[in-house]
């Protein structure tokens, strides 16, 4: 008897716990296809899209996953095939320098009127 | 002088502005991946369409041999436009062409390959779609040529017409 509920409490913390690594899995596929931009419903993201290339992303990004690959790994290589845009959330790097910091910029000179014009004042 | 200077600050903000939106005006609001850069082939394993056994990448491209990679279905109307032309393509000895069978069913595929002639070297079946991904392929048909090197160098999206086969055909000779 005591053998029995031993084998059934192992028996359920194995089986919760497979269903909380499926449960991470899941809320980290969900997380990057909705990153991914669609190449053929371009304003959608792959999560969104019933595309056939959306399905087919789905399909990857489940696979790199129980592969062992990590969130920015995945992104690495849909980036190498198919280029930067692929990926809403836009990497720092030469061609999107402006991108970053335009806006840092428009802030910091905004700052600067501001404080120039207020120190005026008194 | 303080008015000037902020007349020419405008101006050159609005001229910006204009720059900026007329060169939107030309550009196509599609995205598609770039096609002219190099890249190597990836290496994977795939089923072989008549025999059903795994193949290696590696034993399929040879070094000193120039390929063309071709994803088709037979429900893709497209591809069935651009067929004539990879027959003719694979009459050219200097050059061997690979098929990517893409979401296909296989009696249909065979049927397909049956009625319109089959200009394959080596068919491979890509039943979904995950094959093409490593390709950088995002729809069908789409051609890749690889040079001796074992890179790919070009990419055609959609169906290839005469002009794209005389741009192989001048690349390879």
């Amino acid at each position: 008897m005591k053998i029995l509920k031993i084998f059934i409490i192992l028996f359920s913390v194995t089986n919760f716990s497979e269903l909380k690594s499926d449960e991470v899995n899941d809320v980290l596929k969900n997380k990057i296809l909705k990153n991914i931009r669609c190449l053929i419903c371009q304003g959608q993201s792959v999560y969104d899209s019933e595309s056939e290339f959306a399905s087919t992303i789905k399909l990857v990004v489940e696979k790199k996953i129980n592969e062992g690959m990590e969130e920015g790994q995945i992104y690495k290589f849909l980036r190498q095939k198919y280029g930067d845009w692929v990926i809403y959330d836009p990497q720092l790097n030469k061609n999107t320098y402006v991108l970053w910091l335009l806006p840092l910029l428009l802030f910091l000179l905004g700052g600067a009127i501001i404080f120039k014009k207020l120190n005026h004042k008194k | 002088m303080k008015n000037k200077f902020s007349l020419f600050v405008v101006v050159i903000f609005l001229s910006f502005c204009f720059v900026i939106f007329y060169k939107g005006l030309n550009t196509p609001n599609n995205y598609t991946p770039k096609v002219n850069e190099k890249k190597n082939i990836p290496t994977f394993k795939a089923k072989d369409f008549y025999s059903n056994n795994y193949v290696n990448s590696d034993n399929i491209f040879e070094e000193n041999t120039f390929y063309i990679v071709n994803i088709w279905a037979s429900w893709c109307v497209p591809c069935r436009t651009e067929h004539p032309l990879l027959m003719q393509l694979s009459k050219n000895q200097s050059i061997k062409l690979i098929g990517l069978n893409y979401r296909d069913n296989f009696n249909n595929a065979k049927k397909f390959i049956d009625d319109f002639g089959n200009p394959y070297s080596r068919i491979l079946i890509d039943k979904d779609g995950t094959l093409g991904v490593e390709f950088g392929a995002y729809g069908v048909p789409e051609t890749f040529l690889i040079d001796k090197n074992k890179n790919i160098i070009k990419k055609f999206v959609g169906p290839i017409n005469q002009e794209i086969v005389n741009e192989i055909k001048l690349i390879i000779k």
